[in-house]
């Protein structure tokens, strides 16, 4: 190896303290194998993943997380064909271990059905975020646990996938306030759904929209500006900013094309091929979510979102003490509040903070 | 029903619900015959409705390639740009060789100076370096534990290492409770591997040795060392190692073993287990054997090389160390010594957890309580304080009075004093006048004596003289008188 001298790379976001003196060494010595041993047990180890889809029903939520995994996930629904819509709105988690190449995944999706389903969506989006809080809630209470177990399960939602119906307009109000309250909890990547209903024109033509109405709304979608970290990233993001929202089409028949035997939907007119960037941009879907960005966006959620819930949750309920010895940098309020516990439903209060208080997010 | 008529005729679509396409099995409580179910099924019953509560997640298989087999390479590339850290703690007698071990290990010259052998008492020196081998950066902190078994007393001699190694614990432990925290970013100077430096006497490990060891066993990862090897011929060194490990056993020190678990380095972690402890020489100067530049320290009776396995156990210290273990170090550390420090302490503070029936937030009404308990220690201490206050200033009060009235009492002596002054004064004064008066009284007797004295004398010249004689003897007497 050659000796190399220490140069801060400019996207190492720790300070080195003053009194830290870079070294040359002189030969090999092999640090670099951390790397190896970091991947083994990552291995053993396994990941996890926790993904919600949220939509109106018969945007096609079930079927493209099938797309998205190659795997029969959720079973999707037919609509109109005697399934009863449900009155409220539920959610339902389903958990897979899936593997591959070594490389062990445990998989859980949340399906949102009756979202927007009813004739008043009024706080529709509260049962998604209570759901979120109280995943958020588990992990904290495992947290501060004072025999913590080794490895905390994480069951925090990494991603939203928010499908937009394909109106070819502009954002609805539903899924402006949706996104607004969404966007501050957790990675909320929105879709154009069922893109097949829009050429091609019509298609970049409503995406320039939504994306105007996001920048209208303040709506951060992921990836998130503020959390770039060097110029790579920030390339490498803006070029997916500017796709977002894709147009996705999900299928999870195969049909043969050309010899080929491919994913897609078969109409009169054609055949509609998922994987096929000049059809639909599913794949840049898949590898945003899947090949590049996945660690990502654990990270994001753990590092800012949890953190942001963890600050809330312990300002409110005054968890910490206050004086010497301990660092508060909380302001002790007047008040005292009663004292919260888990619960599944949501709280309408912490919604509103959220909405109005910006101030606390590290953007 | 919409569906296409080829779709009607064709097996069904294992992810569309059976019972809508043919609906006179939607009354069927049991789930479809096996035997023409697709192989990506999974095994359990996948018209069961799905709930809420999650059990056991079911293995699925993939229908292609989907792509995740990158995830630990991206874990890999988010851990590069934020770089490790690792601190090695150096115990060991002054001169045993810790500085040139840790410069021969990382193959760099770490600027230290000579410790001297006259410290007051153990003093921990940390020393914080920056590596970078191809994309790692490695921020490597030594600290060296000056002054260890020189002092005459080595009764405490563990202790500010033991106060050291807590309170890195303690600073991690502060910032993984604060509201505001910043985990990720967080300089962790916590000890992931303490080198403890053992004397080659060839006999056994003195009783500092274990002493030290023992207190250190639950705190770090221990990896003992025997330093300059190159003192023991081999079979004292084979029976010195069997003897270290002897004792080690029979007193309970738990020193760091590395994991068999894994397949990829249990064979390798289960020889070197049975090496420990390591026979190391250091060297940073380079001696020309061959036709090779090697590390090695030269004597007049050969040439011992630091990478030759025959001559030490240098090598297999770099490997275990570095190259196989690091991560597994910093995992121990955080996942059982640090953890183990941060029950005791929340312990220690009156934390519990919830246990079973109560609530689940029993912590925060334990905080609250000790939020309450401190408030009221503080409004007690207020109090205590005024009181004093308020006493100070009633003493002080009383000593002014009494000052004051001793001022008064001097004050009207000193009067009584004067007035007697002037008492006597005035009696004086008038004693004075009376004999003025007197003496006048007797001088106008004289003279009017004197005068008829001469009258007489005029007459009787002779008397005159007699007078004369007698007048002047009679002025001395008056005279005489009044004095």
């Amino acid at each position: 190896m050659d000796p190399l001298r220490q140069s801060p790379s400019p996207s190492s976001s720790r300070a080195s303290s003053p009194r830290t003196l870079p070294c040359e060494m002189l030969g090999y010595v092999g640090i670099e194998a951390v790397l190896d041993q970091l991947k083994i047990k990552a291995m053993k180890m396994g990941f996890e993943f926790n993904i919600m889809v949220v939509g109106q029903s018969g945007l096609g939520k079930s079927t493209m997380v099938n797309t998205l995994f190659k795997s029969k996930m959720c079973k999707s629904t037919m609509p109109g064909l005697g399934v009863p819509t449900p009155q409220t709105l539920q959610l339902q988690s389903v958990t897979h271990v899936i593997e591959e190449s070594g490389v062990k995944l445990k998989l859980t999706v949340t399906d949102t059905p009756g979202f927007g389903d009813q004739i008043n969506n009024d706080k529709c989006w509260d049962p998604i975020l209570g759901y979120i809080s109280e995943q958020y809630e588990k992990y904290l209470q495992e947290e501060i646990l004072i025999t913590r177990q080794r490895h905390i399960p994480d069951t925090r939602v990494h991603c939203c996938v928010y499908f937009v119906p394909p109106t070819g307009h502009c954002l609805r109000p539903l899924d402006i306030e949706f996104l607004q309250r969404l966007c501050r909890t957790v990675n909320v990547v929105p879709v154009i759904a069922r893109a097949d209903s829009l050429t091609i024109e019509e298609r970049e033509a409503f995406r320039h929209r939504i994306q105007e109405n996001l920048k209208t709304h303040g709506i951060e979608v992921y990836p998130q500006k503020c959390f770039d970290e060097d110029i790579n990233d920030k390339i490498l993001n803006s070029k997916i900013r500017e796709r977002i929202p894709f147009a996705v089409v999900g299928a999870d028949r195969e049909h043969i094309v050309n010899g080929r035997c491919v994913l897609g939907r078969k109409t009169k007119w054609g055949i509609i091929e998922v994987e096929n960037m000049a059809h639909c941009e599913f794949p840049l879907l898949r590898d945003l979510l899947i090949r590049s960005h996945l660690q990502d966006l654990k990270d994001i959620t753990h590092n800012v979102h949890y953190e942001n819930y963890r600050i809330f949750r312990l300002n409110e309920s005054h968890v910490l003490p206050r004086g010497p010895g301990w660092v508060n940098l909380a302001p002790a309020p007047a008040s005292i509040p009663a004292p919260a516990g888990p619960q599944a439903s949501p709280r309408p209060p912490k919604v509103c903070w959220w909405a109005k208080d910006n101030s606390d997010e590290e953007c | 029903m919409a569906a296409t008529d080829l779709e009607r005729f064709s097996l069904p679509d294992p992810g569309c619900d059976s019972r809508q396409v043919w609906p006179q099995w939607s009354g069927l409580k049991q789930p479809f015959p096996r035997n023409w179910r697709d192989s990506r099924f999974s095994p359990v019953d996948v018209w069961a409705p799905i709930q809420n509560a999650e059990p056991e997640p079911r293995s699925l298989s993939l229908g292609g390639h989907v792509g995740f087999d990158s995830l630990p390479d991206q874990l890999v590339s988010k851990s590069v740009t934020q770089g490790f850290s690792f601190n090695i703690l150096c115990v060991g007698e002054t001169g045993i060789g810790k500085s040139t071990l840790m410069n021969t290990l990382f193959n760099t010259t770490f600027e230290t100076e000579e410790a001297s052998h006259h410290e007051e008492c153990v003093r921990l020196r940390p020393q914080t370096y920056d590596l970078q081998e191809s994309n790692v950066q490695l921020k490597l902190t030594i600290v060296d534990a000056v002054g260890f078994g020189d002092q005459i007393n080595k009764d405490e001699s563990y202790r500010p290492i033991v106060d050291y190694i807590d309170a890195q614990f303690e600073n991690y432990l502060q910032e993984e409770l604060k509201i505001r925290r910043s985990l990720f970013d967080y300089h962790d100077t916590r000890i992931h591997v303490c080198l403890y430096f053992i004397t080659p006497t060839g006999h056994s490990l003195k009783s500092l040795d274990l002493v030290t060891m023992k207190k250190l066993d639950s705190k770090v990862n221990i990896i003992p060392i025997i330093a300059k090897a190159d003192t023991i011929s081999k079979s004292e060194l084979h029976k010195f190692k069997i003897k270290i490990m002897g004792e080690l056993v029979s007193n309970g020190v738990q020193i760091y073993q590395f994991p068999t678990d894994d397949e990829a380095v249990a064979e390798v972690n289960a020889v070197m287990n049975a090496h420990l402890p390591f026979a190391v020489v250091g060297s940073t100067e380079e001696v020309k054997v061959g036709n090779k530049l090697v590390r090695a320290r030269q004597y007049p009776w050969g040439v011992v090389q630091v990478e030759n396995e025959n001559h030490c156990d240098f090598v297999k210290l770099r490997e275990m160390l570095i190259r196989v273990n690091m991560e597994d170090l910093r995992e121990q550390t955080h996942s059982r010594h640090y953890e183990l420090y941060r029950r005791c302490k929340l312990e220690e503070m009156g934390f519990q957890d919830s246990d079973g029936d109560s609530q689940p937030f029993s912590l925060q009404e334990t905080y609250e309580a000790k939020r309450k308990e401190f408030l009221s220690e503080l409004q007690r201490k207020e109090e205590e304080m005024r009181q004093m206050f308020v006493n100070k200033v009633k003493e002080t009060e009383l000593e002014l009075k009494e000052k004051e009235r001793e001022l008064h009492e001097k004050f009207e002596h000193l009067k009584r004093v004067h007035q007697e002054e002037k008492r006597k004064v005035e009696e004086k004064r008038r004693e004075l006048e009376e004999e003025t008066n007197a003496f006048n009284r007797r001088k106008a007797a004289v003279e009017a004596l004197q005068s008829q004295a001469l009258h007489a004398t005029s007459q009787q010249p002779l008397r005159k003289d007699k007078d004369k004689k007698k007048v002047p003897q009679l002025k001395q007497a008056l005279l005489q008188n009044t004095y």
